[in-house]
Order: structure tokens, then sequence, then C-alpha cells
């Protein structure tokens, strides 16, 4: 039998009050970037702002000091020009819709033809009219919220009001967490970070549920007279082996992707990676204790 | 026990069968008379895999309005007149239509109002000194009805340019409030369709202000006038001017009337596209009419507020034939013929949102999500027979049914594979790890408790069941909710992870769970290898 963890005995909940440090300082961080986002701060996406976003691939290389000047120069005021690292391909994004009454697809064609003098074909483009952006927004906060609400339900009827309400605390800090990361780096908050996000939060219940589920078995074999704490240890190093295993294979074939799976599915590897780790470290860290506190004092 | 094993690996065997018998398309081409019996589909990808163009198309409603409002004004003036009200003034006030009567006059007025404008409703009338002021304005009922069907009528219209332009399996449907939803798979040049669709293709036939512009294009035009602006094609550069031109308000005939439309090559440029029109014939007599009426002067013809010619009348034209020259190209000339063949647009569209996926880059993201899923797969594979034995590769024999599932059910339900797609197929395999890595650490644990083979697979299990259960309904739930809230590539996300929650409870609990006690009872080992 290959192991890589035997029985363990780690006082998990001894270690809450610097498990909760580490936590608030991360959730501060995930609350700052949600108001900031909020108040249309931060690097959205043309989704969620209303734009244009265009994807195009040159047949020889060009320098992106020379192409931003070119569209900077044709009038293109407000527009960001990303490279893609190892390749001719860049990322065009502005929040113009058209640009004296022309069209953007046809003004930026015009612009780059003319001002670079070089081929180049256009990969993909991704125009959202201001309402359908808003419209938007409104709509990933309405699902995230109804889809927590239905968590907390479950597990409200699958274990206690308590557990429920400790498991969405725990989920709620993942995706704050990843949010304040990725807020952080400047990264784009788009729709896959969305999607992203809403994965994270079923895994990370999932994982809390694994947890509560060893420590309701444990707490009916053992009775009511055993400390409620001893317990949770009990229960947390039992599923251990699980937890980590599960991790490791998850963080194995996310990376598979991260390396392979090129840009778009980069965008979804890659917060799903952070949430990973953070899922995990929350239901042992963020869940159980707040259930043991919430215990203690009678409540 | 053996008969409830075999009744199991039979319910698997057939779900199996039903799976493979909906994925043959993929795999070989289906011929002959065989084709009646068997699914002919392969499994749908999305634009963001094959490349094509998703467009979200917005009626402008305030254009739509005006529209609707100048032709009701028109009308009204004409049946007014025809039935011998004596009108004082009548005006457009707005939204409202203004008329001022002498007292007498009144009934008779609000009764032709009633008899022959049902969808107008009085917004009051009053009193003017000597006079009488009426006003009238539509039902909001009426106008939500006139909105309803320039929606269905923008539909068909951009329907038929679409089926004539030749694309296939398109995809044009009503889009939450008042939207169009225009899809167009794998199409080759983005920007010609961008202009086909949201061309209005309002066709109208104007005649030329000899008389004021014999001093000049004015700066503001002269009242019952308009100023254009009209391309002219330098042949000699190659390129497109615009001039301005002084048009007479009044539209002699419009596109409305047209039969058809095609390219012709010729003219007084040699041979160059132009495009050939056709009237029906009550287009065929006003045509005669106008022309028999203004020899020697010019007739525009607007094309969406652009003059595309203005050529000299020089006699009367009977047959109801015309023509559009411009200097076009083919593709320009084809695109004109096809537009004014499939009709006008009822208002102005506006693009809201253009999601546009080159060929190359789709195929890009099917090479790259196919290979990273690959590898993702197989690492996580190597992981379990490695770390769990003869157990282990129980685990990847499951998942492997639980893919061919998947696809199965993908390709049976008609659902659409998306780049998220992808990434719920990895989250379902990864998910589908977890529940044998819960299973197993369970036996694991049973084990060590000293219990038999056959117990501890049992206990596993069991205990095991609760904790799947749990979560995979967590995850069922987020699914269902991004499904009913998420557009586009996040519905294909909810989709595949629906599938595969559901899937997964069957396979890694159920299917895995049978084929152990199948090889307890079969070989009757002495040590689990797990």
């Amino acid at each position: 039998m290959m192991e890589i963890v035997k029985s363990t005995n780690i006082d998990f909940i001894g270690l809450r009050y610097k498990a909760f440090v580490l936590s608030g300082f991360l959730v501060l961080l995930g609350i700052y970037a949600f108001v900031m986002v909020a108040l249309g701060r931060g690097n959205l996406s043309v989704d969620f702002t209303g734009g244009t976003h265009i994807q195009i691939r040159f047949k020889e290389k060009i320098d992106v000091g020379s192409l931003r000047k070119a569209l900077t120069d044709a009038g293109f005021r407000d527009i960001r020009v990303q490279e893609v690292a190892g390749t001719n391909d860049f990322f065009l994004k502005t929040k113009l819709l058209s640009i004296e009454g022309k069209r953007i697809e046809e003004a930026r064609s015009e612009v780059l033809k003319r001002s670079t003098q070089k081929e180049f074909e256009v990969l993909g483009s991704n125009m959202v009219g201001e309402s359908v952006g808003r419209e938007l927004k409104k709509y990933a906060i309405v699902a995230v919220c109804l889809a927590l609400i239905g968590i907390i339900i479950y597990i409200a009827f699958r274990f206690t009001c308590f557990s429920g309400i400790a498991a969405t605390i725990a989920t709620f800090h993942d995706v704050l967490c990843v949010f304040g990361i990725y807020f952080l780096f400047g990264k784009e908050i788009n729709l896959l970070l969305i999607t992203a996000l809403l994965t994270i939060a079923g895994y990370s219940l999932e994982d809390t549920v694994v947890v509560f589920d060893r420590i309701r078995e444990n707490h009916s074999k053992m009775g009511q007279k055993e400390d409620f704490g001893r317990i949770i240890n009990l229960s947390i190093n039992q599923v251990l082996g699980r937890t980590l295993i599960t991790s490791l294979t998850t963080i194995i074939a996310v990376c598979a992707i991260m390396i392979l799976g090129g840009e778009a599915l980069m965008d979804f590897a890659l917060p799903f990676f952070f949430g990973l780790i953070v899922g995990t470290y929350s239901s042992i860290f963020v869940a159980s204790p707040i259930l043991y506190m919430w215990r203690k004092r009678g409540l | 026990m053996l008969r409830s094993l075999r009744l199991r690996v039979a319910i698997v065997g057939v779900f199996l069968l039903v799976c493979l018998f909906y994925l043959l398309p993929n795999i070989l081409e289906v011929k002959g008379a065989l084709k009646r019996y068997l699914p002919s589909d392969k499994i749908r990808l999305g634009l963001d895999l094959k490349g094509g163009m998703h467009l979200v198309l917005d009626l402008d409603e305030h254009k739509m309005r005006e529209n609707l409002l100048d032709r009701k004004f028109e009308a009204l003036k004409t049946i007014l007149i025809t039935r011998g009200v004596r009108f004082l003034g009548l005006e457009r006030r707005g939204e409202e239509f203004y008329v001022l009567v002498r007292e007498e006059q009144r009934e008779k007025l609000l009764d032709v109002m009633r008899r022959e404008f049902p969808d107008l409703t009085s917004r009051g009338v009053r009193r003017e000194g000597e006079l009488v002021g009426a006003s009238f304005t539509f039902l909001e009922k009426e106008m939500a009805h006139i909105k309803e069907n320039a929606l269905y009528q923008a539909l068909e219209t951009i329907r038929n340019r679409i089926d004539q332009f030749g694309v296939t399996e398109p995809v044009i449907t009503k889009y939450g409030e008042g939207q169009i939803l225009v899809e167009l798979p794998g199409i080759k040049d983005p920007e010609r369709a961008l202009e086909l669709i949201g061309r209005t293709a309002q066709l109208e036939f104007k005649l030329v202000d000899e008389e004021n512009l014999k001093k000049g294009v004015p700066d503001t035009p002269p009242e019952g006038t308009e100023i254009l602006p009209m391309r002219v094609k330098d042949r000699e550069k190659g390129t497109v001017e615009t001039f301005p031109i002084l048009l007479k308000k009044e539209t002699v005939l419009t596109g409305e009337l047209l039969t058809d439309a095609r390219v012709r090559f010729g003219g007084e440029f040699g041979n160059e596209p132009y495009v050939a029109l056709e009237f029906n014939s009550e287009g065929a007599r006003i045509f005669d009419r106008v022309t028999a009426e203004n020899v020697g002067r010019r007739l525009a013809i607007v094309l969406d507020g652009v003059v595309y010619s203005a050529p000299v009348i020089r006699e009367r034209i009977s047959g109801g034939r015309a023509s559009i020259t411009g200097g076009f190209s083919l593709d320009e000339a084809k695109d004109l013929a096809i537009v004014l063949r499939a009709g006008a647009l009822p208002a102005p569209v506006k693009v809201i949102q253009n999601i546009t996926i080159g060929p190359s880059l789709g195929q890009d993201s099917i090479r790259k999500g196919i290979r990273a899923t690959l590898l993702a797969g197989i690492l996580v594979l190597v992981f379990m027979v490695v770390y769990y034995r003869v157990s282990g590769l129980i685990a990847d024999l499951v998942l492997f049914l639980n893919i061919l599932y998947l696809l199965g059910a993908f390709s049976a339900i008609k659902a659409t594979l998306t780049l998220p797609g992808i990434a719920g197929i990895a989250l379902t395999i990864g998910m589908g790890v977890d529940s044998n890595v819960l299973i197993f650490e369970r036996i694991r644990e049973e084990l060590r408790l000293g219990r038999t083979i056959k117990a501890a697979i049992d206990t596993g299990y069991e205990k095991a069941w609760v904790t799947i259960f749990d979560s995979h309904v967590t995850t069922l739930i987020t699914a269902c909710v991004l499904f009913v809230f998420g557009t586009g590539p996040i519905k294909g996300f909810a989709t595949t992870l629906i599938l595969g929650m559901i899937i997964n409870l069957f396979t890694a609990v159920f299917a895995s769970k049978m084929i152990f006690d199948w090889m307890v009872l079969r070989f009757r080992p002495k040590r689990l290898s797990i």
C-alpha cells in the first residue's frame, strides 16, 4: 500500500488563530478588490465594460511599440496593446465601439494596413455594447448569489444551519481570495474568470462537505460527551489522505492545461489553480474552526 | 450476488451501447439505407472551436417609431383630404398629430378618425379661440404590437439575406428583449457578412431638385428638399468620394415594390457589374408615370440615405426596369442584389455584440484543448495506477467509461461543445477521480480496522457514497444556476458539468462497485491491491 500521508495527528484546531490572521488579510484584499471593481476600476474585460477586444496575428515580427504608436497616431487614444509572448499575436483592447462614425473593425483594419505596411490576420474579435456589458455584470452577480443561496440551503438541510453558514463563509473566503489575488496582479477580469470562480466555489464546497461529513459521522459514533475540538481534529486527520491526493491529482491536471491549453484555457486554469490551493486550505483552517468556535460558545 | 451482478453488468452495457450508437457518426461515415435508422450528426462544436461569428443586433427602436410616425402622418393627410375634412392646420408634435379645425368640422373629424384610424387614440380636444385643436397618438398596445411585428420582419429579412449569401447552419433567433441573435459558423469574410446583415437596405427613388441646384448646393435645404451625400467613384484612382446633392424630399418609389434584383455586366464603362432591378406592376406604373413627367431631369437612387447614382431621365421608361450603377466591385454588386431581393429592414439595426473567432484560432483552440486534456488525463491515469495499483486500474477503466458516456450524452441531446465545455469535461474527470479516491481511502481505512476484503469494499462504498452524493449535488446546484443565467460559452460549461455530475454518480459508484464485486467473486483474492 502506497501512502502519501501515514496516520497523522495534527492539532488543526490549535492552529486556528494563525490561520485566521492569514485568511483575514486575504479576505480584506478580496473585499477591497470587489469594491474597486464595483466602482469600475481594475482591469475589467470588454465583456463587462463594453468595448472591443481584438486578437490579430502578423505574418512577420513587429515591434509592440511601433504598433502602439501607429494606433495612437491614428486617433485610437484609449487603446491597450498586449503582446502574446513568443508569437506575433497581439491583443488590442479599447472601450470604443466606433470612431468617427465608422465601426471599430473597419477603422482598425484601415489603420493597421496603412500604418504598419505588414500583412496580418484577424484571429478573433469581441465587440460588446455598453448595455450588454451592464446586463452581464448584473447577471454574473445574480448567478453567484443564487448559487451560494442554493448551496447554503442544501447544506443546512443535509447537516445543520451552522454548518451551512460555516461552509458558505469558507466558500466566500475562497472566491474573495482568488479575486483579490487576480486584482492584485492586474490580470484581466473576464467571463472565464467568473466561470472559474464559480467552479472554485463548487470545488471548495465539496472539500468542506467531505470534512463535515466525517465530523458528523464521528460525532454520532463518539457521542455527545467527547470534546468537539478533538472530534474535528480526528476527522480532518482521517480525511487528510483523500484531501491531499485529490488536490494533487487535480493540480496535475490543471498544470497540464496551463502548459498546453493556450491563452484561452489559461484564463480558466490559472484562477482554478489558485482556487484549489485556497479551497483545500479553507475547508481545514476556516470552515472547521468556525464550526468549532460556534459550538464552544454554545450557540 | 451473482444475479445482481449480472443485472448490473447488463445496465452498464446497455448504456454503453446507446452511447456508442450516438457516437457512431463521429467514428465512421454512415451511408446508404442505414442512414434512416442511425443518427447522422457529429458532436456539434461551438463557434469558439470551429470559428465563426456571433452577433447580437438591436433594432433601432427610436428610428422605427420615427419611420412609423412619418408614414402615419402622410396617411392621415391623404385620408383627411379625401374624406373632405377641411382642416386649417395639421402638424406632427413629437409623437402626437395635431389637427386644427373649425367648430362645425369637429364632429366630422372625430368621426373620420374613429372609422379610419382605430390604432390612434385621442389625446384631448381643446378650444383655441374660435377653433378646435385635437391631438392624436398611437395606442401603446398598438406600438408594442408593431414593434413585435418589426422584429419578426427583421428576423425574416436577415434570414433571407444569409440564406442567399450561403452560410451552413446559421442560427438566427430572437434574443432577450427585442434583440436578434445571429450565429454564422465558419464564416470566411466576417466584415463582408456584417456589412450584409447590418445594412438597412432602404431603397428610395427621389428627384433631384434641379431648380434650386442651379445656384449650387445651399447650406440649409429649402422647404421640401434635403441634402444627401452622393458617392462618386473615381475610376482612374479607384477611390470613392462623396459630394452633397440636393433632392426633393418626396420619395417617388421605394424598394418595397421590387420583385427582383440581379447582377449584370455592361454599361458605359465597359464590363462593370451593376444591379438590374425589376418592379411589380404597381411599381412599373409609378415608374412609368414619374419618368414620363420628368424627362430631362435626374432621378436619384438612394440607398440608406446615400445617393448611388442620379441618371438623367432621357425618355419615358415603361416595363418597370431600372438599374443601379456606381462602380461596384463584383462582391459589392452581389451583396447589394442580395439585400435588395431580401427586402429592407424595418429600421436600422445596431450591432451590440460581435464575437468573431477566425478559423485558425478555432483550430488552435481545439488542438491545444485536446492536447491539454489528453496530457491531463494521462497524468491522472498514471498517478492512479501507481498509487492504487489494481484498484487504480479499475478507477481508470471507470474514467474511460465516464468520458464515453459524457460524449455519447452530448451527441444524443445535440448539445454544443465549446471551449469552456472542454474545461467542464476536465473538471468532471477531476471529480470522478476524487470520488474514487474517497472510496479507496475509505476502503483502506476499513482494511486497517481488520475487516475482510468483501466487508471493507462494501462499507467503503457505503460510507463514501454519502459524501460523494453531497459533493455532487452542491456542484450540480452551481452548474444549474450557471446554465440558467449564463450565456454562450458559460452555458456550454454548465451543460458539460451537469451531464458530468450525473454520469459521475453513476460510473464512480455503480459501475466501479460492479467491477470490484466481479473481481472479488471471480478471483477471491487474499489481499486487495489498493
